[in-house]
């Protein structure tokens, strides 16, 4: 058999293997996580109590700003990028990612995107202060010089993202161990396929947006400024041509990792395999006819708001076909409750409120209500943290023994898990009261009847905040000292050619294909 | 040696990268502008109009109202001289707006028309409008703007008030020797 890892730094800076760069993806997405979350701390702590107290309004924009950016562009989906390094290849039995050389460089541009990023932290005229939707011309005509930098940080970003998707599509359609057909793969491939194409089709429509800002900012070009002839407007069709498919590129991994937690815990296979396919497939195909449901408001004609409105509520039917089927995995399973299955419950509850809070703010005459309130920040929050947040952690309780042979704390992660739950709950479920009672978001005050509300969400964010240092605690801990575990099935009720491998997994894996039945 | 599979997807997907990049920067843009021409949506009113010989329905009347707003910090002073018409569709009006360059240094505006209801903006003609052109002034110097429009006859039914706004804009910037002319 071939050699182990490299000795010392290099071992990291020129790896090409593709459990190494699944670790670095995750290292830094965790940093990010930590970066972006204390982004939020200071932003909870300003609305703890009404009145300016600890920051300027300036730096609370840009705090709102970053953190959205941050958590979206530097968590989440490098998160998922490295979950997808990591188990792709041990899933469909193939020695490596594709390209791995293409895996190497799509990892290492990111930590000098988001340098570029919080360097404007410390400029003159302060880091991006436009809201992370960066809607033009707040974010040309009156962005701060800063946001050249942001716009380079994007572009890097993206390339980084669609590198990325082209290396996971790559592997997926070609390195298939022999036997295994594309009805055959494990959910989180197929979530993964899906969303790299999601990936290739809008991060290039994203960089695109990005230009036409430059332009304008620097060239003289007036694709956005009514001045010369262009349209604001059009900023927000490009932008939300991308932001709609960006949010499903976000949760549709984390349905695939929870498709594959909660059979496990029941003891029985995933319920309606194949309509879980196409259900991520309709998901996909609809995200990108459905997003002016961001834009109700801009003074749309009473027939595109109706289509918007009706388009949208249609999305509702395959994600409710999703919950459906976990729900009947776990009907009359033999259930046990280890932390990676309690987040997976957690995520499938909350994800289903934040669902339903979705199809309200799809109603076009309501949305005029909900729009840009509270109520839209506890919606987002539902489907991003108790969604994607959630299924990432649950992910890695899952998968951390097999990936370094030693078994997590199982009652300091149930501390973790509870803590976050009920910290999340606090922290997001009364947005929505603050939201339908009239508080805008992006405000670094507000009126003095929200007083209660707000400093009950605060208190949720620092318990939040809090279980996630637990969270990190927690790995750490396990990888230096966890109790070893050496069964290839960590997990009894786990299926799958990856849960065939020695554990902890050796650094080359695959090397010959095994035979798929 | 045969061809290589991967490479073959490898090149097949950055090929589409590149195209939804130069779809975005290429397509997008006109493409909205020309669904906005074609639907009438966004209240953006056309080029100038070529008067045709329908004649004027003296049966209704609509109302057309003027609104004039400085956008950001466009000092000029600029307002409609009469801010209410009553016409006849298919009459050709004229309305003045005024423009005063209040600052000491010489200037150009871009005034940029909008129309409401959105539904209005495919039947409002515009036969001479200085939103067509840039309007440059010196410094204290004043302009009355002329526009001339004509409501179409085929106006619906439903529309009886239309509200045309201008922007105006400082395109002093952008408009390099554009000054230097004036003086």
């Amino acid at each position: 058999m071939a050699h182990g890892p490299a000795k010392g730094i290099g071992r990291w800076l020129f790896t090409t293997n593709h459990k190494d760069i699944g670790t670095l993806y995750l290292w830094f997405s965790f940093a990010m996580f930590l970066l972006g979350g204390s982004f939020a701390m200071i932003i909870r702590a300003e609305l703890f109590e009404p009145g300016m107290q600890i920051i300027r309004p300036e730096f609370f924009n840009q705090m709102t700003t970053m953190h959205g950016l941050v958590m979206v562009f530097g968590a989440i989906m490098p998160a998922f990028v490295g979950l997808a390094n990591w188990m792709i290849p041990m899933m469909i039995g193939a020695p490596d990612m594709a390209l791995p050389r293409m895996n190497n460089l799509s990892f290492w541009i990111l930590p000098f995107a988001f340098a570029l990023m919080a360097s404007t932290l410390f400029m003159e005229g302060g880091a991006p202060n436009f809201g992370w939707t960066f809607y033009a011309p707040l974010s040309t005509t009156y962005a701060p010089d800063t946001v050249n930098f942001f716009i380079f940080a994007v572009h890097i970003m993206g390339a980084s993202s669609i590198m990325g998707s082209i290396n996971i599509i790559a592997t997926v359609l070609n390195m298939r161990a022999p036997g295994m057909t594309l009805m055959k793969m494990p959910m989180f491939v197929w979530t993964w396929l899906i969303t790299a194409f999601l990936l290739i089709a809008v991060m290039p429509v994203l960089a695109g947006a990005v230009t036409m800002m430059l332009m304008d900012i620097n060239f003289g070009t007036s694709f956005f400024d009514a001045a010369g002839g262009g349209d604001p407007v059009l900023f927000q069709h490009v932008f939300w041509f991308f932001g709609h498919p960006e949010v499903y590129i976000i949760i549709l991994p984390a349905f695939g990792v929870i498709s594959h937690i909660i059979p496990t815990f029941s003891r029985k296979p995933l319920f309606g395999y194949s309509s879980m396919v196409y259900a991520t497939a309709s998901i996909a195909f609809l995200s990108f006819i459905v997003w002016a449901h961001h834009m109700f408001l801009v003074g749309m004609p009473i027939g595109g708001e109706l289509y918007f409105m009706y388009a949208t509520m249609l999305i509702a039917i395959p994600t409710a076909a999703k919950v459906f089927n976990w729900i009947s995995t776990m009907f009359r399973g033999s259930m046990t409750f280890e932390t990676p299955m309690l987040f997976a419950i957690a995520f499938v509850i909350l994800f289903t409120i934040g669902g339903f809070t979705g199809v309200m703010v799809a109603i076009a005459p309501a949305d005029v209500q909900y729009h840009d309130s509270y109520f839209v920040v506890a919606h987002f929050h539902y489907v991003m943290v108790a969604g994607a947040v959630f299924s990432g952690t649950a992910a890695v309780y899952y998968w951390l023994p097999k990936w370094c042979g030693r078994m997590y704390d199982e009652s300091m992660a149930k501390v973790q898990f509870w803590v976050s739950f009920v910290g999340f709950n606090v922290t997001f479920f009364p947005q929505h009261f603050l939201g339908l009672a009239g508080m805008p978001r992006r405000y670094a005050d507000y009126a003095l009847q929200f007083s209660d509300w707000n400093m009950v969400s605060s208190i949720g964010a620092f318990m939040y905040g809090a279980s996630q240092l637990l969270f990190l605690f927690i790995v750490i801990r396990t990888i230096r000292s966890g109790t070893p575990v050496s069964e290839p099935k960590v997990w009894e009720g786990a299926e799958g050619l990856e849960w065939t491998l020695a554990t902890p997994v050796p650094y080359h894996t695959f090397s010959t294909p095994p035979e798929v039945k | 040696m045969p061809t290589n599979p991967v490479r073959a997807t490898l090149v097949k997907l950055v090929v589409g990268a590149a195209g939804m990049f130069l779809f975005a920067l290429f397509v997008m843009p006109p493409l909205y502008d020309v669904f906005c021409e074609v639907t009438g949506i966004g209240g953006k009113t056309g080029s100038a109009y070529q008067v045709s010989e329908a004649g004027v329905d003296t049966s209704r009347t609509v109302k057309v109202q003027f609104v004039a707003t400085n956008n950001g910090a466009m000092p000029w002073e600029f307002t409609p001289k009469v801010y209410e018409v009553r016409v006849h569709p298919g009459e050709p009006t004229e309305a003045i707006f005024y423009a005063k360059n209040r600052t000491n240094r010489a200037m150009v505006a871009q005034a940029i028309p909008n129309v409401t209801p959105f539904g209005a903006a495919e039947y409002f003609h515009k036969t001479e409008c200085f939103c067509f052109n840039q309007q440059p002034l010196d410094a204290g110097s004043d302009a009355d703007l002329p526009l001339v429009f004509i409501v179409d006859r085929d106006l619906p039914k439903a529309i009886n008030t239309i509200t045309l706004s201008y922007t105006l804009f400082d395109v002093t910037d952008r408009v390099d020797g554009a000054v230097a002319q004036l003086n």
